[in-house]
């Protein structure tokens, strides 16, 4: 049997796309637990995203008009759990679960004219140089900006934790809300910030879905990828390059899916189906039996709320 | 001026008024998204709130949603008293259907008055088996219950899926995804002719009667609470942590896999794809909207379970979609976890100084 290289390829680049949204949540989630907040409405939040970006498109025809509107969406509905944690001094888990429920629901209710509507094309970069290098060009090029933009963002991330003051000061809110109030920073608008920054970027996911890797409107389309992105993030111990990995695991589950029914592998579609979910509880027993590392690399102050007296 | 100031106890008569004050906000939030979608926002919300229960067959029907709410509230109520995160009730309730169906199949030519009673066990067991998985991987591998739990929900509902399409499904069913009817004695009985509402309510007072009991007439109850309140407490006074979080666990499983009996030998007969309206997560609503509180929680289910039949009544009269009641439900929590704030600050008017 001869493999064709080139199709070795588009199975890679395939995996990759649909790593992207997980990449994006999970990477916006990251940056909101580090400053010790625990968001529970990824999933939510995404499919705001969703809706907002593919209504746009239909209505203006703009696609920068759609992503930026699908982040902003996104901002706007995190900043009802920013309120309610910041100021309100709400638990985390709950808020974020009825931050899901709504955004399924007004998702939902939003959508229901943009059912079954096709669409649009979204442009690709560097298409030309498709076909130049076997194996290596159906991987690098031909592919969205958010593509691209996803796969940078984990090293974008990890420096801005690493190396950047602001960074410095996300870490420090996260791990010890107490002396960074003391050093004069405000908590409380810093993790405002982190909470909107984490909105963004799940809106953005979603924009991804229903725009790119769909690209239509189906009610509930997220199906479960906002928690898997939370999922993540425990998995990557709060480690932005290790995002990466997690993300093109659970995309080669969603890939491997579809080939292994297109070849007639005799497993029930199902249990293809629950395979993420599965292996997510496994990798997460995997990742947290070691109680210790885990304590050392939580955020310490993660889902506890900080209020400091006046 | 107003000035915002830390109460030195949380105010008990806030704590049990806030939930009707977040109720009053929904519909007035609710009342202002019906303006923006651009229907008349009080004729919406009649349809939605009044006209689904101002008949007989209408209140049935409100019993008949708010039983497993209540059920699965209940439940969960042990778990999030001590602090444990059990999001994964639907799960459970799929997970006790599946169980209980596949008894109920066992005997779906036969008759008999034991048939009924194995059936409602398999349907607790089933519920229970599945609640021990996030149980016991919290416990002994230090795992994220949350993320556990939830998963299971989405793997429980492609286990039904792959029961009812194929080794399941009715021999004579021409292929629908559903099983065989039951046998008549593996129904909840039906409490009035003509009428939905089943036995199945019976058991959700009596969960109501032994979780009050327990919460407040015995040990385990106030151990609950005080592991609730600080974990480091809990662990100094001795209390056995782990054992309590398999057991808290297994109750909620236990009453969310009944939740399922109810669903498909009640009314339905048998399995098919959808067992629930995702009861399961809507009851976590209104474990919170009734305070964690037994008596709390049955006037929190009725009051959700309206949030069921208005999205139906006002999709039918009105052409409202019928999500707006998942948008209900996720503002009443909004609301109760916002207007929580009056139970720890106070407003307190200071006069201009001269």
């Amino acid at each position: 049997m001869i493999i064709d290289i080139n199709f070795v390829g588009l199975i890679i680049a395939s995996i990759m796309a649909s790593a992207v949204p997980l990449i994006l949540a999970s990477c916006g989630e990251l940056i909101t637990e580090r400053s010790g907040v625990l968001n529970l409405g990824v999933e939510g939040m995404m499919i705001i995203g969703a809706i907002s970006g593919f209504a746009l498109m239909t209505v203006t025809g703009s696609l920068i008009i759609a992503v930026f509107g699908a982040m902003l969406a996104g901002v706007l509905i995190s900043t009802i759990f920013a309120f309610l944690t910041q100021t309100l001094i709400t638990n985390h888990v709950a808020t974020g679960l009825a931050l899901t429920i709504f955004g399924i629901g007004i998702s939902a209710m939003i959508g229901k004219n943009f059912v079954g509507i096709p669409g649009k094309e979204f442009p690709v970069l560097f298409e030309g140089l498709k076909d130049t290098i076997p194996l290596i060009s159906p991987i690098l090029f031909g592919h969205s900006i958010v593509f691209y933009f996803a796969f940078a963002l984990p090293f974008i991330t990890s420096y801005f934790l690493k190396k950047t003051k602001i960074g410095l000061i996300v870490r420090a809110v996260g791990d010890s809300p107490e002396s960074a109030s003391n050093q004069g920073i405000n908590v409380r608008i810093v993790r405002y910030a982190c909470i909107l920054y984490g909105g963004a970027m799940c809106g953005l996911a979603g924009a991804y879905l229903s725009m790119i890797y769909t690209p239509q409107w189906i009610e509930n389309m997220t199906g479960g990828r906002g928690w898997i992105a939370l999922a993540l993030v425990v998995f990557s111990t709060w480690n932005p390059i290790k995002i990466l990995i997690g993300a093109m695991i659970f995309g080669g589950l969603t890939i491997i899916q579809f080939h292994m029914q297109a070849i007639g592998v005799r497993i029930p579609v199902q249990f293809l189906t629950a395979l993420p979910y599965i292996v997510t509880i496994i990798v997460l027993v995997v990742i947290s039996r070691d109680s210790r590392k885990i304590r050392l690399s939580t955020p310490s102050s993660l889902g506890k709320s900080f209020h400091k007296d006046n | 001026m107003i000035k915002i100031v830390k109460r030195d106890q949380p105010s008990k008569a806030i704590f049990f008024f806030t939930p009707v004050l977040a109720i009053f906000l929904t519909l007035l939030a609710g009342g202002i998204i019906f303006y923006i979608l651009g229907f008349k926002p009080f004729e919406a919300l009649k349809f939605f709130f009044i006209v689904p229960i101002a008949d007989k067959y209408g209140f049935s029907e409100l019993l008949l949603k708010a039983t497993p709410l209540c059920l699965i509230a209940i439940g969960l109520s042990f778990c999030f008293k001590s602090n444990n995160w059990n999001i994964g009730a639907e799960g459970q309730l799929t997970f006790g259907a599946i169980v209980s169906g596949g008894v109920a199949l066992l005997f779906y030519d036969q008759k008999g008055f034991y048939i009924l009673p194995i059936v409602i066990l398999a349907g607790a067991i089933g519920g229970m088996i599945y609640a021990s998985i996030p149980a016991i991987l919290k416990t002994y591998f230090n795992t994220n219950e949350i993320l556990v739990s939830l998963m299971l929900v989405y793997v429980s509902k492609l286990i039904l899926d792959y029961l009812v399409v194929g080794p399941w499904s009715n021999p004579e069913g021409f292929n629908f995804p559903e099983t065989r009817q039951f046998s008549d004695s593996a129904r909840l009985p039906l409490l009035f002719e003509g009428l939905r509402i089943h036995a199945g309510i019976f058991l959700a007072l009596a969960a109501v009667v032994i979780s009050w009991f327990v919460f407040y007439k015995t040990y385990l109850g106030f151990q609950m609470k005080v592991s609730g309140f600080s974990l480091k407490t809990a662990k100094y006074a001795g209390y056995k942590g782990k054992k309590m979080i398999i057991l808290v666990f297994l109750i909620s499983g236990a009453c969310a896999g009944l939740a399922g009996v109810g669903e498909i030998t009640g009314p339905i007969g048998q399995l098919h794809r959808e067992v629930s309206p995702d009861y399961g997560f809507t009851a976590i609503i209104v474990a919170f909207l009734g305070r964690l509180h037994p008596v709390g929680i049955i006037f929190a289910s009725l009051v959700v379970a309206i949030t069921y039949l208005g999205a139906e009544t006002a999709q039918i009269f009105m052409q409202i979609p019928k999500y707006t009641g998942q948008v209900f439900q996720g503002m009443i929590l909004f609301f109760l976890l916002a207007s929580d704030y009056l139970l720890f600050f106070k407003f307190k008017f200071i006069g201009s100084k001269k």
